[in-house]
């Protein structure tokens, strides 16, 4: 169910702005890829537009392909719904639904898109994306209690367990971890090193030793100067980036020597 | 600061520590206020000043005096002023409520003389002005049902028109939208009634009938909610359409299922907001409909009572059996309107969404 992604020649804008300019990466699948770089430097922006999410904001549009095992996301004739529907999302700042019990919550890309959830067992779903987010042994009591009722780590395990449920081909994870504690950023990690068997996984994080723990391959993005396009300065194995990066950038920015 | 910069042993003489500092009693407030009346009292025998009303000014001004220069003096000017803002706002806060116990109290003892279950099962059919009895049911029923016509029409009109503004609206339509309905908040209610009959009635020679009014408080009761409903939209955080978005779930599918029942009981306090308010509206339904002694209850034909046009009828007829009426319909009306507005709170709660 995994696959793989090519990103090439992506430009991004928001209306006349320019904030990421010729990005050519490949993602491969059944693996974790880590987006590192100062804040500002598109790399949260190249996320949002591997499902389309960055055309949500009015003016906010593309230039390029991303090719989702060779098919181009950015075709005329795809549609966005599809395309989020197949590429999944998480967050920085967990957010359930505060209308939903947690069991809605987990079922709710199933209940409203009817197409999706015929001929499935909501409640064999519910409790598999449970199970597959760590969460299962924790709430299964309390299935029917709002899920905005749970801890920051536990909410955001939920948004992990919804975003699974729909059964996509590729995990999107914007900062993930960035508004939990240590002990809840351990259960996450570990997560996403389970969801590696089963998912593409692209994780944006400005933490260097998450991106290390976590990731196979590691992409670094960076600002020519204040006010210029972000880019993609280099990307590769996560231990060749780690320990002996090509571009002299890379190497200030991993050993925080950043300006 | 200034209590810092004196001396250490005058700071520390009396306080536990470098950080305390001296205070007003415990009742300063209270001391604050005899002393005030005390030198109210000289004032009102000393000068020609004189009467309840002036004395009580002379009162609040000195309690004010008072309490601010001694706090000024003891506690420093940050204190002194909060000690001032506090009382200031308190005393706002008292105007306005006296304002509506006032009228609560008033209506209610006033209203009561006239109030009975006959009076909310009769009419005012065959009722001379001159007789006590009758009663305002064929008003109820008119205000029930022009209303409940009115929020038919009004209801899923505006939360579309909010809905448009917020999730779709852009570029130049959205702003004539925007702009037109600010400008119907601040159309007077007579003018909604003139506009209604010159357009209804006239033009296309319906005849006058309750059915018109509801036009008019349609009119009336577009601007309020669509305002309200839009503010509702507004304060859905963007986090949640994102999620949902992010499953594949369609953008109006984003709207009916996520966004409308996130912001459900605000907008239904909204609706009952606005329906409180055209609830108690006589102009216009003077001139769409006009009033009636009978029941009439068809929406569609003739002239209905409605209950502000019950009250503004018996005050007319300016009998003392008539004015006792019109004070129970005024009472009427003000636990309709209540029960409106207790029912919205209840809906708003039960579908709040789960708090942390």
């Amino acid at each position: 169910m995994a696959k793989r992604i090519d990103i090439k020649d992506l430009d991004i804008y928001y209306g006349d702005f320019k904030a990421v300019e010729g990005v050519n990466i490949a993602i491969e699948p059944k693996s974790v890829t880590a987006f590192i770089g100062p804040s500002g430097c598109g790399k949260s922006t190249v996320l949002r537009s591997i499902n389309r999410m960055h055309e949500v904001i009015p003016g906010a549009y593309t230039d390029g392909e991303i090719l989702l095992e060779g098919d181009n996301i950015y075709a005329p004739d795809v549609d966005p719904v599809n395309v989020r529907g197949t590429i999944g999302m998480v967050f920085q700042r967990p957010n359930p639904f505060p209308t939903m019990s947690i069991y809605d919550n987990v079922a709710a890309g199933l209940k409203l898109d009817r197409a999706k959830g015929k001929g499935k067992n909501l409640d064999d779903v519910v409790e598999k994306s449970l199970r597959g987010a760590n969460l299962w042994e924790e709430v299964k009591d309390r299935l029917d209690r709002p899920g905005a009722g749970l801890s920051g780590g536990q909410q955001q395990r939920l948004c992990i367990a919804r975003a699974i449920a729909v059964e996509p081909q590729v995990l999107l994870m914007d900062e993930p971890a960035s508004a939990l504690d240590p002990i809840s950023t351990l259960a996450i990690e570990d997560l996403v090193h389970e969801l590696k068997r089963n998912y593409t996984i692209v994780i944006v994080t400005h933490n260097m030793q998450q991106a290390a723990r976590v990731s196979d391959t590691t992409a670094f993005f960076n600002l020519a100067s204040i006010g210029q396009p972000g880019r993609l300065v280099e990307s590769g194995p996560t231990e060749t980036i780690f320990t002996s990066p090509v571009e002299r950038a890379t190497e200030d920015y991993i050993s925080g020597r950043f300006g | 600061m200034s209590v810092m910069d004196k001396d250490d042993a005058e700071v520390l003489e009396g306080l536990s520590s470098q950080l305390a500092m001296r205070t007003l009693p415990r009742l300063g407030t209270l001391y604050s206020a005899l002393i005030a009346a005390a030198i109210t009292a000289v004032i009102v025998v000393v000068t020609p000043a004189a009467g309840i009303a002036g004395s009580l000014v002379i009162w609040y001004l000195m309690y004010m005096l008072v309490q601010t220069v001694w706090s000024f003096r003891v506690e420093g000017r940050r204190f002194a002023v909060d000690r001032l803002a506090t009382t200031l706002v308190w005393t706002a806060f008292l105007i306005a409520l006296t304002a509506l116990v006032w009228i609560l109290v008033s209506v209610t003892i006033r209203g009561l003389s006239a109030f009975s279950w006959d009076f909310l099962t009769g009419t005012m059919r065959n009722v001379s002005p001159l007789r006590e009895g009758g009663g305002l049911a064929h008003a109820l029923v008119g205000t029930l049902l022009q209303v409940g016509m009115a929020a038919v029409i009004a209801v899923p009109l505006s939360i579309l028109v909010a809905i448009y503004l917020v999730e779709y609206g852009r570029g130049k339509l959205a702003t004539f939208v925007t702009f037109f309905v600010d400008v119907m908040t601040g159309v007077p209610s007579i003018v909604a009634g003139l506009f209604i009959y010159t357009f209804w009635v006239l033009t296309f020679g319906f005849e006058r009938s309750g059915f018109a009014a509801s036009l008019a408080l349609t009119i009336l009761m577009i601007p309020v909610i669509v305002r309200s409903t839009e503010e509702m939209l507004k304060i859905v955080p963007n986090d949640l359409r994102e999620a949902s978005y992010a499953l594949g779930v369609p953008k109006w599918k984003t709207i009916v299922r996520i966004v409308i029942p996130t912001a459900f009981g605000g907008i239904v306090t909204g609706v009952m907001l606005s329906i409180a308010r055209v609830a108690g509206e006589t102009a216009p339904l003077l001139l769409t409909t006009f009033l009636s002694q009978s029941m009439n209850p068809n929406l569609f034909t003739g002239a209905q009572a409605s209950v502000p046009t019950f009250i503004w009828d018996q005050i007319s007829s300016g009998t003392p059996a008539s004015i006792d009426r019109a004070w129970a319909g005024a009472l009427v009306l003000i636990i309709v309107v209540v029960m409106f507005y207790a029912l919205a709170r209840l809906v708003a709660k039960l579908t709040a969404p789960a708090r942390q």
